[in-house]
């Protein structure tokens, strides 16, 4: 199932002579279990697609669809409501509220959206546990390092029963390794049946997608096929 | 990649028969470049012409023949361990050479020859990527290898990433103006190989 669709979305800001298109007619699909990764230099419309697809902005023209359902014929309360139910966002700087716990930083969105308090921190606390923080979850945020801290904001983000998780350059500021780790635990989370999106410059961190759409002054202008597999790699033509 | 270094590091550890250094050496490698059997025992013979290694003498050339590394054997892998490799003339690029000719052919989109370029590195790196996810937590030789490609890959798509904002820069500067001569290369750039 079509997890995420957008259908001819532009965005304009500004007016007249200060006009600027950000998105000029994408269109885009991600299925469930699909990790698909946008890739742009900066300026390239990259973040505003993201913010459009996750209904934190409205385009100008076209039509987003979540699950099925066009977020152009929802109210604002029902908009706010798929948020907190169905996407989980990661930002680059994490975006973790500094006077909560790590655990209640990740039990939040469920407790927002009505969840009874002690459910959603069993539900966060599990959601922790998966991503190897169980021993960390009294933490506050400043007491975690970058890598910890960008691990709860994915357990944030795919807390409850998310089916679509938008990601903006998700391992920022994040020595490899870390990026690494936060790439593996994006894509397990695509392996349970969430649809992906990763916005970001790094091809490193693209590669972890299954396809790879490359966008350039709003538009899509490009995307790689998939991958054959690991096995032509290790052919023999490839020995020296 | 040097198969006479990598058969001295092999028997630095002890001696070893033929079949099980061709064996090791594949192992070592994550299997990323076979190596035919001709090669080690050609290798070995050459080695021990040199000294840097005795075989057992015994049976003839072949997988049962047994070898061992000379203290002569040790201070020449220990020296090559050390020694960097040549990085310090540019390599003849192809895909800086296909970029600068796409800058001076009429009728050709350089964005359009660079985006095919990228798309074709995004695409092997995903495959390697992919490799890296199954298969690298189970050996750490492997995991370099494929981390190697990787970076190696990337710095490419970088530069095509940093020589398209220039080419955008410098036609939004000249716009309106005539292009300017060929392109100034400094002498060195090309000479490897």
């Amino acid at each position: 199932m079509t997890t995420l669709e957008l259908r001819d979305v532009s965005k304009v800001f500004g007016e007249g002579p200060t006009e600027v298109d950000a998105l000029r007619d994408v269109s885009l699909s991600v299925d469930g279990g699909e990790l698909v990764a946008v890739m742009g230099p900066s300026g390239s419309g990259k973040s505003t697609l993201l913010t459009i697809a996750g209904s934190l902005e409205q385009p100008t023209r076209g039509e987003v669809l979540v699950l099925g359902a066009a977020l152009s014929g929802m109210s604002r309360n029902e908009r706010a409501s798929l948020r907190r139910r169905s996407i989980g966002y990661v930002f680059q700087d994490f975006n973790l509220l500094a006077g909560l716990t790590a655990a209640e930083n990740v039990s939040l969105p469920l407790e927002l959206d009505g969840t009874p308090a002690k459910e959603a921190r069993v539900a966060g606390l599990a959601a922790l546990e998966e991503l190897g923080l169980g021993d960390r979850s009294s933490r506050f945020p400043d007491e975690l390092s970058g890598g910890e801290r960008q691990r709860v904001a994915i357990a944030r983000a795919v807390v409850g029963d998310r089916r679509l998780l938008l990601a903006d350059e998700p391992s920022g500021a994040l020595d490899s390794a870390n990026g690494e780790a936060v790439m593996r635990l994006i894509r397990a989370a695509c392996q349970r049946g969430v649809a992906g999106v990763v916005v970001t410059h790094d091809a490193q961190l693209a590669s972890w997608a299954d396809r790879v759409v490359f966008l350039r002054d709003g538009r899509v202008v490009d995307q790689t096929a998939r991958p054959p597999g690991p096995e032509s790699l290790l052919a023999p033509s490839q020995s020296s | 990649m040097s198969v006479r270094h990598a058969l001295l590091a092999l028997l630095s550890e002890g001696p070893k028969y033929g079949l099980q250094l061709r064996q090791e050496f594949e192992a070592r490698t994550g299997e990323v470049w076979p190596l035919n059997v001709g090669q080690v025992y050609t290798t070995l013979q050459r080695l021990e012409r040199d000294g840097l290694v005795v075989s057992d003498g015994t049976s003839e050339d072949g997988p049962q023949k047994g070898f061992r590394i000379t203290p002569e054997g040790v201070e020449e892998l220990a020296g090559w361990l050390r020694t960097p490799p040549d990085l310090s003339s540019p390599p003849r690029d192809e895909l800086v050479i296909k970029v600068l000719i796409a800058l001076r052919v009429p009728g050709v989109d350089v964005h359009e020859v660079m985006q095919v370029h990228r798309r074709y590195l995004v695409e092997l790196m995903q495959e390697w990527t992919r490799l890296k996810e199954y298969a690298a937590d189970r050996d750490l030789g492997f995991a370099l290898v494929v981390d190697a490609e990787l970076f190696r890959l990337d710095a490419v798509i970088r530069w095509l990433d940093a020589a398209e904002g220039r080419i955008k820069r410098a036609a939004f500067n000249s716009a309106g103006s005539a292009p300017s001569g060929l392109p100034k290369l400094p002498k060195k750039v090309g000479v490897r190989r």
